[in-house]
């Protein structure tokens, strides 16, 4: 880099190299994860084929791995714990941006922050206790779901609260000046502003639930082969199935797990790719395009 | 949930490492210098940290014989980090550690990618799964056809005609069964159905492994404290549980019906006679599931810890073949104290042999 003075800036230079390089890194270790993941899953995807993806009979002893079942576990629990948490979640956001008296408004924060550095092992020891022996839920989809909407309440409120608080403060008096109620400015103003920034915190959450592991696996009840809608049943997801069996499984059962690793990692991607489009089209409708 | 566990372990053993090549040199050193006279080491070969992982079935052993160990051998500092079977397996193959245990040997595939050559398998313990239930039932009594169709999910209900023709006299109670098993991939899931599919004359399909296809509509608990734990707190639940954590438990457990006929309770003394029958291959894999003899119980399983036939350090061979030696002779009698079974004199001898046979350079 030349500065104006004809010099020669080596800060810029050194800059521009270690943003590049750091930015480099992380491409080249999703990449590299990408390709040993699914390399070392190919045994099992040769011998399975798409059965690997239909078929939810999972027995390591005949080496039959149907991953069906664990999907639909996964997909299941997440759905469960955004239907719950996003409710809760956006009412907290609003109460604390909106309605909340200023005494009460960093207390509120500071309270769901520390929500989200709880461990996760410490919700699924809670939640294996207290949920499933002391209120009869025994170990289920709801009760990992509940766990799950738990853990990612924190982080869809504290993204969604911050999105909220960006609405101009010339809308909300617009609305206010037109004779708007309180819930009808946050209607007309707030929620279309924000509408893109929810979505994104949403699928954020939504993503977390997926992967979450520990908790998922001390309260799912581990059950192999359940498709079925009643949440009261024990199912398994994913991450638990790879928590549980990873440390006694031979060569092809090991291979089968970080088959499903590979899949909740593009299921995650899949989500992801959903959020940012969602977002950029309402951001593009809000904007009037 | 094992990985959350390994992270401290593997630095403790890192710095475990470390440590051991600090120490391990000392004594040479001393011994270039020329001090012979008047040592007080106790361990031959000068203090040594020992690192192994493997079967969590025979880590309480592994606890008690290394802290009796140390007493007499004071210079020899033993971690065994448990894990599982199957990472203990892994870790020896790998060479990450300097010993390890398991419930069952190599698969021929597996055995061929171990990398430090020639190695033996010493067993060192039998131990006892019990069949634990939470049901009105005194004294429980059970086949292995009729327990292979309780945990497939054939039998539903306790007074079952077949569990019935068990308990000739006995009153049984009209409710549920509730199955559980291991919800984590277990060498004592392996041992259970290892049995079922041996001695249940066809009757169990879901054949065996670290875990199998359990039927949905069974509960599943983390470790042996875990299905204690659900077999305890659910009405009609039965599940296999070792004796240690059934008993710390105070869970009754079923007298289970053996090769000649008879119904046993598993105890210290009816799992030592299962070691009686065994036959031993000369590598000393054998296996004490469904043993013959009157007083033998049928599902007793059996670990080994795995040694190197070469062993590179001086200091450490020597410390690692006293440990072993210690494990299949003196410390034997300390099995029994905590709910595990000595091996059979026999196997003892023919273990030391084996022991005997490491080259230590």
């Amino acid at each position: 880099m030349i500065d104006l003075r004809g010099k020669v800036q080596h800060a810029d230079t050194a800059f521009r190299w270690i943003a590049l390089a750091a930015a480099a890194t992380v491409l080249v270790v999703l990449g590299l994860i990408a390709f040993t993941m699914t390399d070392r899953s190919l045994p099992v995807l040769e011998r399975m084929g798409l059965r690997f993806f239909t078929s939810s009979r999972w027995s390591a002893p005949e080496g039959e791995f149907g991953a069906a079942a664990f999907i639909f576990g996964t997909l299941y629990t997440a759905t469960i714990a955004v239907v719950i948490a996003v409710p809760v979640s956006l009412g907290v956001a609003l109460f604390i941006t909106q309605a909340a008296p200023p005494w009460l408004k960093k207390p509120m924060v500071y309270m769901i922050d520390l929500l989200a550095v709880v461990p996760s092992v410490v919700f699924g020891l809670w939640g294996a206790f207290v949920l499933s022996q002391h209120f009869g839920l025994g170990r289920s989809f709801l009760t990992a779901g509940i766990i799950l909407a738990i853990m990612i309440i924190p982080i869809i409120t504290s993204l969604a609260r911050e999105v909220i608080e960006t609405t101009p403060n010339t809308d909300k008096e617009a609305a206010l000046a037109l004779g708007a109620t309180r819930w009808e400015m946050i209607r007309a103003a707030v929620l279309p502003h924000s509408k893109g920034g929810i979505v994104g915190a949403v699928m954020l959450g939504l993503g977390r639930a997926m992967g979450e592991t520990i908790a998922a696996a001390l309260v799912i009840g581990s059950a192999l082969g359940q498709i079925s809608a009643n949440p009261f049943k024990p199912g398994n997801s994913m991450p638990a199935v790879i928590a549980n069996e990873w440390g006694e499984a031979d060569e092809l059962h090991k291979s089968a797990l970080i088959a499903l690793a590979v899949t909740l990692f593009v299921i995650t991607i899949v989500v992801n790719l959903a959020a940012t489009a969602i977002v950029q089209r309402s951001m593009r409708r809000s904007r009037g395009g | 949930m094992a990985t959350h566990i390994t992270t401290p372990w593997l630095i403790a053993t890192m710095a475990a490492l470390g440590l051991t090549t600090a120490c391990g040199k000392k004594p040479e050193e001393s011994k270039a210098t020329g001090g012979s006279g008047g040592t007080t080491t106790t361990t031959p070969g000068g203090p040594v940290t020992l690192n192994a992982s493997g079967a969590t079935f025979q880590k309480a052993f592994q606890e008690v014989a290394t802290e009796a160990f140390t007493k007499i051998s004071s210079g020899t500092k033993i971690n065994y980090s448990g894990g599982g079977s199957g990472k203990g397996r892994q870790d020896f193959a790998d060479q990450v550690v300097d010993f390890a245990c398991t419930d069952a040997p190599y698969k021929d595939a597996d055995a061929a990618k171990v990398k430090g050559g020639e190695f033996f398998y010493i067993p060192n313990v039998l131990g006892a799964i019990t069949v634990s239930y939470h049901a009105d039932v005194d004294k429980l009594q059970l086949s292995a056809p009729t327990l292979a169709k309780i945990f497939q999910r054939e039998i539903k209900k306790w007074n079952d005609p077949a569990i019935a023709a068990d308990n000739p006299g006995a009153k049984l109670p009209a409710t549920d069964i509730v199955v559980v098993h291991r919800s984590d991939g277990s060498g004592t899931t392996e041992n259970f159905t290892k049995y079922l599919d041996l001695a249940s004359a066809g009757a169990w399909k879901l054949k065996s492994g670290s875990t199998v296809e359990w039927s949905p509509d069974t509960q599943a608990g983390n470790g042996n404290g875990g299905v204690a734990q659900i077999v305890k707190s659910t009405a009609g639940a039965i599940g296999y549980v070792d004796l240690s954590d059934a008993k710390a438990s105070g869970l009754p457990y079923a007298a289970i019906k053996n090769q000649n006929g008879k119904y046993v309770e598993p105890t210290a003394a009816a799992t030592s006679a299962a070691g009686d029958g065994i036959e031993v291959k000369d590598n000393l894999i054998f296996s004490a599931l469904d043993a013959k003899g009157d007083a033998a119980y049928p599902i007793t399983a059996q670990s080994w810890c795995l040694i190197y036939a070469k062993q590179t350090d001086k200091t450490k061979g020597t410390a690692l073949k006293a440990y072993f030696r210690y494990l299949v002779t003196d410390g034997q009698k300390l099995l029994p104290e905590i709910d595990f079974a000595p091996i059979p004199n026999s196997l003892q001898d023919k273990a030391v042999a084996q022991i005997d046979k490491v080259q230590v350079p």
